[in-house]
């Protein structure tokens, strides 16, 4: 019918007024496509749009930018040097900058955040300034930027460098000596860190398992003095490695302190920062765009690797990365197991009536309950009531301070294993609906009983299914802030949950995570503008090990349903 | 209706109806004269009634089916000839709400008896399905399965066992190359001669063939169907077809159902040329009436 309408209408195309053809054009459904194809774009646009402002806002934050110096004329009219960089600009109404004290005739002024840093000398790191206001701007070329431990980075140049109090280079020769003896300083700074955590740390740990043992021998009533003996004598070895480990500490101090710099502020005045205290040192209005770009890799990697300093505003997010991963991956580790059991009860052995019925509706159901709620669950009975009683059990003699009794890694794994649970379930029960009665009923008539069936043809040809609810689990886990709070995230933890004190893997230690650093840098930081960065860096990291956790989760998948394609 | 499903499913009635008889005498014209009084019965059916929920879909079935023989049942879509099939090795077990009154005894012994091993007797009888259903596992492990269930995990044996089974199922020259490849890369009729050589690789007595040719072009189906012939040396065969022409060709015993019910069982030569109902000369001249 349709093909008789185009060939009668083919021979005069013009014959047709705008409406017939508008109509047909309707009727093809044009439009149809034009509306899907739009929000198939809309979606695109939102996706890459999000992807690339945390990219541009959180990875612009490790460009070494250019330093500018220049003259401020404050509101009273006095004239101060300012020296920083430009972190944004923005146009804001006159009556505002009217409001603050500024005479300004305009009706819009542009109005520039500059980061001054020195907080420790001028007690806040950024300005907003006037940009009319600011001139004379220039950007000399022996500027130095310090990164510190503390205090947040130092913007001004460099006067001299000293050992013990004593002028060894100034002026211009002051700047590569002072390279020089930074690699030094950092050196030491690393060798004090290994220490600390690495062979202190252990004898700490081996000094609270003394302790521990001992109170449990004398809970036991089984302190005799043989025991008692064998405690004092390996305490006594641990003190004795402990005394030779902390000389070597107290020299390695000694040694880090000895040099120190004086750097010269924009107004003149002069600092003295000592060397321990600086992470790095560089000069960005000197350096190239090859130069800026190592720069760049070096401190992008360093926010991936190293541990967050000053209240987690600086330094990197390397605890909450593996935080976040270890945590997902042991709430995989229990979510599967439990997910497939059920699915494979409800699917393959349960009678299919009401009851199942009932069943399967509630397990949906619990995908949608909200996460918080699975917090205080997981706080009510987790924490307090299981962990309670297995302190209590197997932990006596650490009470009253909890060891499982308290928020936790195993506990956070727990909780969103139950979380995911239902996605698991209902993909797995997807997966194993999906096998066709005749491989069954092939399997059962070479005489394999219904568990044999089950084990060797059923499960393996269900496993793309289970990866699905993986999948879908994983990344509904990496994501989820608000129960954690309540089972084991805090802002810092003192140490990783793996390391080299046996059994390895700590359970009951607590964690970070990268969706609660996030909020927790973002809203609990005391320098806001400091922080806001890390936020979009964080989150575009978030992202990307969610996105990383996937891939290699449908990888595994695809490699799956490469082995069984043809049986779907 | 009921006509029409049947011409569709029943490609004799696509062709002119005239001398259906005689043609299909023509078929079998050497055909020996079978008598199931001188043949030793492998399985025998016994007032056997099967019931669907309320549904009674097997009505007082007695057979006997001779041992190293080919039984065909034929019969319309719905019949009950792949039920009665199924009942041979339990496969009907799996359905919900199917009952079962009556006996099949194999060898003497009931198999619907209390304390049978269902896995066991489904050893016994082997059976194959109307689609191929290999499993998404190598060649070789398709063959294999039924041992390994029984716990052989000896490659030796294992190996003589699978070229054995792969030469009796005429398939061992097309695959003997290619035994670790998936099985889902072989052609349909492949397929089907692979799942009958997992069958015969745990050596049934008794081979249950559900319309084995009906998904399958017509060569694959000619060479099952000399497989059939071959396979009578060591197996009893019960063939379930809608083809009659297959019947005709396979068999050496036919039973005609319908609606449930065994309407005439014979041998094959007789209950075409000369069949003793007006409801199966009917059927198997294809005037259905």
């Amino acid at each position: 019918m349709s093909t008789d309408e185009v060939s009668s209408r083919q021979p005069s195309p013009q014959e047709g007024e705008a409406p017939p053809q508008l109509n047909q054009w309707i009727r093809a459904g044009d439009p149809w496509i034009w509306l899907t194809a739009g929000a198939v774009t809309l979606s695109l646009v939102a996706v890459v749009g999000l992807l690339l402002l945390l990219a541009v806002r959180g990875l612009g934050h490790f460009w070494p930018a250019n330093v500018v110096a220049a003259s401020y004329a404050e509101a009273n009219g006095q004239i101060v040097p300012l020296l920083g960089e430009i972190i944004e600009s923005e146009e804001v109404s006159g009556t505002r900058a009217r409001d603050s004290g500024y005479a300004v005739t305009a009706p819009h002024v542009t109005r520039l955040l500059i980061k001054l840093g020195n907080r420790d000398s001028d007690g806040q790191d950024f300005r907003t300034v006037l940009a009319e206001r600011l001139t004379d701007r220039r950007y000399p070329l022996n500027v130095m930027v310090l990164e510190r431990r503390e205090w947040g980075n130092f913007y001004g140049f460099l006067a001299a460098v000293k050992e013990q109090g004593r002028v060894v280079a100034s002026g211009e020769q002051a700047w590569p000596v002072l390279q020089e003896r930074l690699a030094r300083a950092l050196a030491l700074f690393e060798e004090i860190r290994t220490l600390e955590r690495g062979s202190i740390g252990t004898i700490n740990y081996a000094m609270e398992r003394l302790r521990l043992k001992e109170r449990r021998l004398t809970l036991d009533d089984a302190l005799t003095a043989e025991a008692q003996a064998e405690l004092t004598s390996s305490r006594a070895e641990l003190e004795n490695r402990y005394t030779g480990l902390q000389e070597t500490l107290t020299q390695l101090y000694s040694a880090i302190k000895r040099d120190t710099l004086v750097g010269q502020l924009a107004d003149g005045r002069e600092v003295e920062i000592s060397l321990a205290k600086v992470v790095r040192a560089y000069r960005p209005n000197e350096m190239g765009t090859g130069d800026k770009i190592g720069s760049y890799l070096t401190r992008f990697w360093e926010f991936v690797s190293d541990e967050p300093r000053e209240s987690n505003t600086e330094g990197g997010i390397f605890p909450a990365i593996f935080g976040t991963v270890l945590m997902v991956l042991i709430m995989a580790i229990l979510v599967t197991p439990m997910g497939v059991m059920a699915a494979v009860y409800l699917r393959e052995y349960a009678k299919q009536g009401p009851l199942t019925r009932l069943i399967r509706i509630a397990v949906n159901n619990l995908a949608g309950v909200p996460s918080v709620v699975y917090g205080v669950f997981g706080l009510g009975f987790f924490v307090y009531f299981l962990g309670g009683r297995i302190d209590q059990t197997f932990f006596p003699e650490a009470l009253p301070s909890p060891t499982f009794g308290t928020p936790g890694l195993l506990w956070s794994s727990l909780t969103l294993a139950l979380l995911t649970l239902p996605v698991v379930i209902v993909a797995t029960e997807e997966g194993l609906t999906r096998i066709p009665r005749a491989i069954r009923e092939g399997s059962l008539a070479l005489g394999a009983t219904q568990a044999e069936t089950l084990w060797r043809v059923v499960l393996p040809m269900a496993a793309p299914g289970m990866m699905t609810g993986l999948i879908l689990a994983v990344a509904r886990a990496a994501g989820e802030v608000a129960p954690l709070m309540m089972v084991g995230v805090v802002k810092l933890a003192p140490a990783l949950p793996l390391d080299g004190n046996f059994p390895y893997l700590h359970l009951d230690r607590k964690l970070m995570h990268m969706g609660f650093h996030i909020y927790d840098v973002g809203f609990q930081s005391p320098n806001v503008e400091a922080a806001r960065p890390l936020v979009y860096a964080t989150a575009f990291l978030l992202v990307m090990v969610i996105v990383v956790l996937n891939l290699a989760a449908i990888r595994i998948r695809s490699r799956l349903r490469e082995r069984y394609r043809s049986t779907e | 209706m009921y006509l029409n499903s049947l011409q569709e499913q029943s490609p004799m009635n696509a062709a002119p109806s005239t001398n259906r008889g005689a043609g299909l005498a023509a078929l079998i014209p050497d055909a020996p004269k079978m008598d199931l009084e001188k043949e030793e019965i492998c399985l025998e059916v016994q007032n056997l009634n099967l019931y669907y929920g309320g549904k009674r879909a097997l009505k007082d079935v007695s057979l006997r089916v001779a041992r190293n023989r080919v039984t065909a049942f034929i019969g319309p879509s719905g019949c009950g000839k792949s039920t009665l099939l199924r009942c041979f090795n339990r496969m009907n077990d799996l359905v919900d709400g199917c009952r079962v009154e009556g006996s099949i005894l194999l060898n003497g012994q009931d198999i619907y008896a209390r304390g049978i091993n269902v896995a066991q007797l489904r050893r016994q009888v082997g059976m194959v399905f109307q689609k191929p259903n290999p499993f998404p596992k190598s060649i070789y492990e398709n063959v294999a399965y039924g041992l390994r269930l029984q716990g052989v995990n000896n490659r030796r044996l294992l190996d003589e066992v699978v070229e054995r089974s792969l030469r009796g199922a005429a398939l061992w020259d097309e695959v003997k190359d290619r035994l670790s490849d998936s099985a889902l890369g072989l052609s349909g009729g492949q397929q089907q001669r692979l799942v009958i050589a997992r069958a015969i690789a745990i050596e049934p007595e008794v081979l249950l063939l559900d319309e084995p040719a009906s998904a399958l072009d017509p060569i694959s189906t000619l060479k099952i169907e000399e497989l059939i012939y071959e396979l009578k040396e060591n197996y009893t065969i019960v063939i379930v077809t809608h083809n009659m022409q297959q019947a005709a060709r396979v068999s050496d015993y036919t039973a005609f159902m319908y609606l449930g019910e065994l309407v005439e069982f014979d041998d094959t030569n007789t209950l075409f040329t000369n069949p003793a109902t007006k409801q199966t000369e009917d059927y198997v001249t294809g005037r259905y009436g």
